[in-house]
């Protein structure tokens, strides 16, 4: 399964985060009824890689987010993070850790707090470096990011666009080795959706961080992602890997390109396919 | 804009004019109701035996020089206002408590929701029977009308707070105390500032009652809150006092509700701006 070496966790700054699942299982056991959402899934994910993980609604890719992220324990296997057990056989759930930021599907922005307030969260919480230098660092990243203007407006005041991209960068700011992105632009149309996948590769260009993403949508998968990984409908497993053979820096040139259309075909057949069995097993739940 | 200016802009404003114009013709037609035996030669049912705004604000005017007057409203709004105060001390955070820990809520929960339905004023014999005074009993159910309307908004508050929160906080390294600071607390602040607007009109509600049924707790009628102002009234014969009295808790009531909310405003600004 593994087709991109892991580099060695002692590496500097940028190049680290290299995630390996190996042989995990989830099976959830709310009142009798096991349901296996995560089905003995084995990935290497490389440092400073966008891997997108592509399969449909409800398949269990939230559940190995989260396994990774530290929110729910696995059944059995293991991930490992730049060689270090983050959860394992006598360690099933992870410790949430700034060295692994959720963007979440809905945004986790706080509320209550201005968005200059969100992007210092988190080194604040550390309590590592002062105020003002944390807060230097915070506009200076925003400014990077071209949220000047956004600094003292509350999330709640701003497009849901530049809501992610706060949150990306209040990520950032934790210096993560990995981002957990879960279908973060699901509920975006497609126009700001366009804007919003050129805006995180430009971030993405100036801080080489691993990317899991969790997507639907084959065409964002496919544009932002260095590698697919097509998972099979709960339990959820990987299906079908392909790598993205479409150079980096990307634009959005790209959609239209002879080689994006040829990887769409390629993939859309599994990913239809899967998707149909998911509708299928969704009726019957139903 | 100047201050006056936007005064000015309000009052004129199309629903400030469309307000004085409801009032003003809900004042003229009272006073045609009132004085219909006089001007109609009939008694209108209802309205008819109500004094007349003009009669009503003769008397007010009368009352605004006695000292009798102002200190009723002293001794309500200070009623309220430690009726209230203990409500948001205790019940804050005791619904923080038990949103926070399961073990809390499973041993506090049941006797609060036993204890909930029972109306303030069923409480006033026992209160007078339990506490020494007669003015801790009467701020005892004012405590009560707002207590549990307090409890029940902080903790249904707290209890659904999004976990995506709790975890991007976590993973960016908050402590339990820094979570609970810096994420339960403002999360809660909207139902808190909920919870007490409606507590406080109930404490209101409750008050006058209260000072009604007790004897106002003071030795005249002058130290006995604008309950016992408006019963005094009533076995007095003034029926002008009698609607002093009671639109004197609306303005008093509306005038705590008003500060309330700007206080509330100020303390979550984030919903203030949308």
């Amino acid at each position: 399964m593994s087709s991109v070496p892991i580099p060695p966790a002692d590496q500097k700054s940028g190049s680290q985060g290299a995630i390996r699942i190996d042989d995990v299982v989830k099976i959830y056991d709310p009142d009798g009824a096991a349901v296996m959402a995560v089905d003995h899934c084995s990935l290497d994910i490389a440092a400073g890689e966008i891997c997108m993980i592509v399969g449909p609604s409800g398949c269990g890719k939230t559940t190995l987010l989260n396994a990774i992220a530290g929110f729910h324990s696995i059944t059995s296997g293991r991930i490992f993070l730049d060689g270090e057990l983050l959860c394992g056989p006598d360690k099933p759930l992870a410790d949430p850790g700034s060295d692994r930021i959720v963007v979440f599907q809905n945004g986790a922005l706080f509320p209550w707090k201005t968005n200059l307030d969100n992007v210092a969260f988190g080194p604040l919480m550390k309590g590592k470096l002062g105020k003002n230098e944390i807060y230097e660092k915070a506009r200076g990243m925003m400014a990077d990011a071209g949220l000047s203007g956004a600094e003292n407006n509350y999330p709640g005041e701003v497009s849901s666009g530049l809501r992610r991209r706060v949150e990306i960068v209040r990520a950032l700011m934790n210096s993560p080795k990995v981002l957990l992105f879960d279908e973060p632009y699901r509920a975006l149309d497609s126009l700001t959706k366009s804007v919003m996948h050129e805006a995180l590769l430009e971030i993405y260009y100036k801080n080489k961080v691993t990317i899991f993403f969790i997507t639907h949508d084959l065409e964002e998968a496919i544009f932002l992602g260095h590698r697919l990984v097509i998972m099979t409908t709960r339990p959820c497993r990987p299906k079908k890997l392909l790598e993205v053979d479409i150079p980096h820096p990307r634009d959005y040139g790209v959609l239209t390109s002879k080689r994006f259309r040829e990887l769409m075909e390629e993939t859309s057949a599994v990913v239809h396919e899967e998707a149909k069995k998911s509708f299928a097993a969704g009726e019957k739940e139903g | 804009m100047s201050g006056i200016e936007r005064i000015r802009k309000k009052i004129f404003s199309r629903s400030g004019l469309r307000a004085a114009v409801a009032l003003l013709a809900f004042v003229v037609l009272w006073e045609i109701g009132s004085r219909s035996k006089q001007w109609l030669g009939i008694t209108l049912p209802w309205v008819g035996k109500i004094p007349a705004p003009s009669t009503v604000l003769a008397v007010w005017a009368g009352l605004l020089g006695d000292v009798g007057y102002w200190q009723s409203w002293l001794m309500s709004l200070f009623r309220v206002l430690a009726g209230f105060s203990a409500a948001m001390l205790i019940g804050i955070p005791l619904g923080l408590l038990m949103a926070v820990s399961r073990t809390f809520h499973g041993i506090t929960f049941p006797s609060l929701e036993l204890l909930r339905p029972i109306p303030p004023l069923a409480w006033v014999p026992i209160s007078i029977i339990f506490w020494p005074t007669q003015e801790l009993s009467i701020a005892f159910v004012t405590f009560l009308g707002a207590f549990f309307t307090v409890v029940i908004n902080v903790v249904g508050g707290a209890r659904s707070i999004d976990s995506r929160y709790f975890q991007a906080a976590q993973a960016m390294g908050a402590s339990q105390w820094d979570i609970f600071r810096r994420v339960v607390l403002p999360a809660t602040l909207p139902s808190i500032v909920v919870g007490s607007s409606v507590g406080m009109g109930i404490t209101w509600e409750v008050v006058v009652a209260a000072e009604m049924i007790s004897g106002g707790g003071g030795s005249s009628a002058s130290g006995g809150g604008l309950g016992f102002f408006i019963w005094n009234s009533y076995v007095g014969g003034s029926y002008e006092q009698i609607v002093v009295g009671m639109i004197s808790i609306g303005i008093a009531g509306y005038a705590c509700s008003e500060v309330l909310r700007r206080v509330g405003g100020y303390l979550t600004p984030w919903l203030q701006k949308r």
